[in-house]
């Protein structure tokens, strides 16, 4: 029992919490029962892919944020860089989609160890804005390049119109083919997501979170546990960015927009902060919010922004925590 | 003196907070294997000399040396893994995890830098653990919670903690603050069984709860080194009794 993630908790447990413990300790394989079905509980299958994909940005988001305890507000960096690296990769090189998504992952990544060797000297607020001052650096950067990336008008051509795979042939026009393809790219993403947490760098991250002056005190190098926590962040949003762009067959702009590193802090925050399906839930909430709402009225954001003070006021923990909290008590 | 080479040294330390000078001047040297106690009235500096030797910061002036190294603003993290090991003087554990596992992690930073793909159990460590929870008495609260432990509980974890990085210097900030006497007594107990296997630096409010058990006394006063000597010499020290005024020494 040592190796759980939450082991002060799982100790005082009823019938419900019982559950709970089970689902926690095959977490990966409820997270994938779950998104398996995914598709017949949106209205199409476009809304159902959106979901699992800023689920998985959410839950790198949730890495750095969440369990290593800081507020990045560039990670639309990340996610923007994955999205273009890889769509670039599709649209302007025509290099085939299964080396595209790795490319798009290495260029998140390097981002991510540039950004993060800048901000993770500064805490808190700080650590904030040098993250958005950064993002907006990429931003700019793309809006200028217009040649490579498209600039204001986005990035066109990332077509992906088949993947063929051991002799199998998939038709990525379909959208249910094409979600459960993306679906098994982001199970490997997750299963080794929960691998992270799970492992003695996921317990130095919870240590550093609880009591930075012990765990140096202890011997652990903060600034660098922090720094590849940055980076594997970034990593996993990257990847959701990639798939992003093969998701759209174009890469707009507004990936990289401020916006979207907001939309990643509602997401969690609405999830649940640091808890493993807080990401999931959370996606699936604000993008099916945003799609009803939109229907109803063009302000759709003042619904959410009105749901996210009410959550924030009395369920800080967010949805997902909430339960937990619940069942636990 | 003593005969085995000294296992810490500051020399010439200095240190001050903008205008105001909380250490001036001190040199001396701790004897390996050895019990010293740093004592000293309130604002002696006692405080900033502990956070000088156990690297949270560095002096403004002077050097610290470790095993005859300069360790002068060496950062925190390496002190741990030459040897030195720290309690604090207010709490400072983990708050939110049991007691078992905040000496887990404890333990973990001496054996793996950033495993990231095995399992936290692959490293064996449960035979530390439990070593060291026996060591302090905290074997039948293992799975609690930090925070539900009794004060005198939380300090004997905070050692406990110290220990796992199995150091060969332990620096202890006011173990004993705001426990009972009896408690108090029992935690110097542990301290002179620590000991026999290290070196140990005490600093210490109390006085009289260090008279028997150190080695070696070291007085701080108004930042200046007052006095240092055995026990019987500090008893009979004119100076140290004047700064102890109306306590009996």
């Amino acid at each position: 029992m040592e190796s759980n993630t939450r082991p002060a908790a799982t100790a005082k447990a009823g019938p419900m919490g019982g559950l709970v413990a089970v689902i926690a300790r095959h977490r990966v394989l409820a997270a994938l029962v779950v998104l398996a079905a995914l598709p017949f509980v949106t209205p199409y299958e476009a809304l159902a892919v959106n979901i699992l994909i800023f689920g998985l940005y959410a839950m790198g988001f949730n890495l750095i944020f969440g369990y290593a305890g800081m507020l990045s507000f560039g990670h639309a960096a990340l996610f923007g860089l994955g999205a273009y690296g890889c769509g670039v990769s599709i649209a302007k090189f025509a290099i085939p989609w299964f080396l595209a998504l790795p490319i798009g992952i290495a260029v998140a990544g390097i981002g991510s160890v540039v950004i993060g060797w800048f901000a993770i000297r500064s805490r808190g607020i700080y650590f904030a804005m040098i993250t958005l001052a950064l993002s907006q650096v990429v931003y700019y950067s793309a809006y200028q390049w217009v040649s490579l990336t498209g600039g204001e008008d986005g990035l066109r051509g990332v077509n992906v119109p088949a993947i063929d795979v051991f002799g199998l042939h998939f038709d990525m026009l379909d959208p249910l083919v094409k979600y459960y393809v993306l679906y098994a790219l982001a199970a490997v993403a997750i299963a080794l997501f929960s691998r992270i947490l799970h492992s003695p760098y996921g317990a130095v991250l919870e240590a550093i979170r609880e009591n930075e002056t012990r765990a140096l005190a202890c011997g652990y190098d903060v600034a660098r546990t922090r720094w590849l926590a940055f980076i594997l962040s970034g990593v996993f949003s990257g990847f959701a960015g990639a798939l992003y762009a093969i998701h759209l067959s174009v890469v707009p702009i507004e990936t990289l927009n401020y916006f979207n590193s907001a939309e990643v802090l509602m997401i969690t925050l609405l999830g649940g902060m640091g808890t493993f399906f807080g990401a999931f839930v959370g996606a699936y909430v604000y993008i099916m919010l945003q799609d009803v709402m939109t229907v109803v009225t063009v302000h759709w954001q003042l619904v959410v922004g009105i749901l996210f003070v009410v959550l924030i006021l009395f369920f800080p923990r967010g949805i997902w925590g909430s339960l937990l909290k619940w069942v636990r008590a | 003196m003593s005969a085995a080479p000294p296992i810490m040294a500051v020399q010439n330390v200095v240190k001050r907070f903008g205008g105001f000078t909380a250490l001036n001047d001190v040199t001396t040297s701790f004897a390996a294997g050895r019990l010293t106690s740093v004592i000293g009235p309130n604002g002696a500096g006692k405080s900033t000399f502990f956070n000088v030797l156990s690297g949270s910061f560095p002096p403004t002036e002077g050097r610290v040396f470790f095993n005859g190294t300069d360790i002068t603003g060496t950062p925190q993290h390496k002190l741990a893994h030459m040897g030195i090991a720290k309690s604090f003087q207010i709490t400072s554990l983990f708050p939110k995890l049991t007691v078992q596992e905040n000496v887990r992690i404890a333990a973990q930073a001496m054996r793996s830098r950033f495993g990231l793909w095995q399992p936290r159990s692959a490293l064996n460590l449960s035979d530390a653990v439990e070593a060291l929870l026996l060591r302090v008495g905290l074997q039948d609260r293992r799975h609690e919670s930090v925070d539900t432990l009794a004060h005198g509980q939380q300090r004997s974890l905070e050692i406990a903690v110290a220990l796992a990085c199995e150091p060969k210097l332990l620096l202890l900030d006011e173990p004993t603050a705001g426990m009972s006497p009896e408690e108090a007594r029992e935690m110097m107990d542990l301290i002179l069984k620590l000991n026999a296997e290290r070196t140990v630096i005490l600093v210490e409010h109390r006085m009289k709860l260090v008279m028997g058990i150190s080695d070696r006394i070291v007085v701080l006063h108004h930042g200046t080194l007052l006095a240092e000597g055995t026990a019987d010499d500090i008893r009979r020290h004119d100076e140290v009794k004047r700064v102890y005024l109306g306590q009996s020494v």
